[in-house]
């Protein structure tokens, strides 16, 4: 079941969960959703508006990718919602708190991995909890179970240099799972591997994402990954970036990726998405 | 020898025996080899050089390392060091200490770079033997001058190197601690000083260089002591082999304790440098 919605109700709450996390959620948890992006607009200091006016609601207990295209402001609002980037105007909330600055509810894995080259796989993806002043033998036992989680035991003693681009971008969600936030931002994180590795990747990010149960938000720019991996896609307009519209999926996720890959939702989808941008561009 | 070769490689066995043999060869280009090798080159050209002879008061490789054994077995050279030494040492531990926490102090805060950056850039651009004079004039010619001297040609170097360093601190490092509520504090300590690590070191060791070279300067141009008074010493009495030992003895010094940095770096702070190295 794929449902359109049109960008003017943004702010309406999702008229249903999506099956995957159905079992596990409150009922009551979703009216707002987790995270309300209330008019943000933001234009950088050289006069380039990025964002204009967008107003958004993400669903607690699901991923929802902001697709767009290259340049749009969609790094730019996920560090806004992030609290490390100063909207030029309007407000988020994130459980029903006005965001001033990062806090621990919420955390980042970086488009560019900032891992610190000088530090071991434990140690970067311990960090989170080291800041917070956990100690080390606790945060190390948590890191080495994210460690595991992303596929990179046996490497906690290795350097990032040691890895490789996909690998080092996993270490960047060891780190973001291990502080345990409820919301979980990430910046086009498969952008940097070959097309293999990036499906290997989006199958783990959906098993990640059923047993941790928490909200997603994910950036990208492929529609089939957006598709894929997504409860829920936001398509952002060029810059100066509003919403234009807002797609629910519900694909059947527990079964042989292929079988997702080849379900005619799934292509309806994609179809659908691309014909909209290509009207677009046109 | 053709029918051998041809032999080895159709029979396995034959071919990692060829493999072991050939190994030497691997350590020939290791770079510790390539370093002995270059190393005996110019030393042998010196030795060249000085037979031809490219001038009367250049002696060769082989009677300046005569030179150097006597002096060091009459016990003049550790005296001499000795001397030369304690301002040099105390100078270079007060540009490292003093030097980095100005850098990075005004690496980390634009009021002090404004304060800063425009005084070291002139030191570092001065011909600070120009202030020598000056500075015998204002504090004698004891020990403070000849530390005042170390720290002059020292420390511009370390100052702005360890102000790049800070500055140029990888923004999205920065920007990732934050989002992980790091305080400033900590950001400092556990992301800026690391990352700044490598060119702050760079830093220490071009300082120290500078330090040794203000070291002998100061000897030479305040009052012959310590390594400056053998130079000078047999300069006047034209014992040029004598001479050159005491100035490939301060060189090796100089080297060797810029190697100690380089090392206590690799080990201590920035370990991932050292598999790769
Ligand atoms: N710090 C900044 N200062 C000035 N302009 C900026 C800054 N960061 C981003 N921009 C501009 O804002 C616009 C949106 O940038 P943003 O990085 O949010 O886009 P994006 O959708 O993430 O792009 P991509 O898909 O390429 O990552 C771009 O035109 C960019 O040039
Ligand atoms: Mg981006």
């Amino acid at each position: 079941m794929i449902t359109t919605l049109p960008a003017g109700s943004a702010g309406m709450p999702p008229s249903a969960h999506p099956g995957r996390f159905g079992d596990g959620i409150p009922a009551a948890a979703a009216p707002d959703g987790i995270v309300e992006v209330r008019g943000i607009s933001k234009t950088y200091g050289g006069g380039v508006e990025a964002l204009n006016n967008i107003s958004l609601t993400f669903p607690e207990g699901a991923l929802t990718s902001l697709l767009g295209p290259s340049g749009c402001g969609k790094t730019t609002l996920l560090k806004i919602i992030a609290g490390l980037v100063a909207p030029t105007a309007g407000e988020i909330l994130v459980k029903g708190r006005r965001v001033t600055g990062p806090g621990p509810e919420r955390s980042f894995v970086f488009q560019d991995f900032a891992l610190m080259p000088w530090a071991t796989v434990l140690r970067n993806a311990a960090f989170g909890l080291e800041l917070r002043g956990v100690a080390r033998s606790e945060r190390e036992a948590v890191a080495e179970r994210y460690i595991e989680a992303v596929g990179l035991k046996g490497f906690e003693h290795k350097y990032p240099h040691e890895l490789s681009g996909g690998m080092r971008q996993r270490v960047g969600l060891a780190r973001a799972l291990a502080v345990n936030a409820d919301v979980v931002m990430m910046d086009e994180p498969f952008s940097a591997v070959d097309e293999q590795t990036r499906r290997r990747f989006q199958e783990d990010l959906l098993r990640l994402v059923a047993q941790e149960r928490k909200t997603f938000l994910f950036v990208t720019h492929s529609i089939e990954e957006a598709v894929y991996v997504s409860n829920r896609i936001v398509l952002l307009s060029r810059r100066p970036s509003r919403v234009q519209r807002i797609i629910e999926i519900d694909l059947p996720r527990d079964g042989d990726p292929d079988r997702i890959r080849r379900h005619p939702d799934y292509l309806d989808t994609v179809e659908d998405i691309w014909q909209g941008l290509r009207h677009y561009v046109e | 020898m053709i029918g051998t070769g041809m032999n080895s490689l159709s029979t396995p066995p034959a071919t990692v025996a060829r493999a072991a043999r050939f190994r030497p060869l691997a350590a020939l280009v290791h770079p510790l080899t390539l370093r002995a090798v270059s190393f005996a080159i110019a030393l042998l050209a010196w030795e060249i050089a000085g037979r031809w002879p490219v001038s009367p008061s250049f002696p060769p490789f082989s009677e300046t390392a005569t030179a150097f054994v006597a002096l060091l077995s009459d016990g003049s050279l550790l005296r001499a060091f000795g001397v030369t030494l304690t301002p040099l040492a105390i100078g270079l531990a007060v540009s490292g200490a003093v030097g980095v926490g100005i850098g990075v102090a005004m690496g980390l805060d634009e009021r002090v770079e404004w304060f800063g950056v425009p005084i070291f850039i002139v030191l570092q651009a001065a011909p600070l033997a120009a202030l020598v004079p000056i500075l015998v004039m204002a504090y004698g010619i004891g020990l403070l001058t000849k530390v005042s001297i170390v720290c002059i040609m020292a420390m511009p170097v370390i100052v702005l190197n360890s102000f790049k360093a800070v500055r140029h601190a990888p923004r999205s490092l920065i920007e990732m601690g934050t989002s992980f509520l790091g305080t400033r504090a900590q950001i400092i300590r556990k992301i800026i000083l690391p990352a700044a690590t490598p060119v702050i070191f760079a830093g220490l060791r071009l300082g120290a260089a500078a330090g040794f070279v203000g070291a002998v300067l100061a000897e030479l141009l305040v009052t012959p002591t310590g390594i400056g008074d053998i130079i000078t010493y047999n300069q006047s009495i034209a014992d040029y082999p004598k001479m050159y030992a005491a100035i490939a003895a301060i060189i090796m010094v100089s080297v060797g304790f810029i190697e100690i940095l380089g090392f206590v770096e690799q080990r201590f702070l920035r370990p991932e440098t050292r598999r790769t190295a």
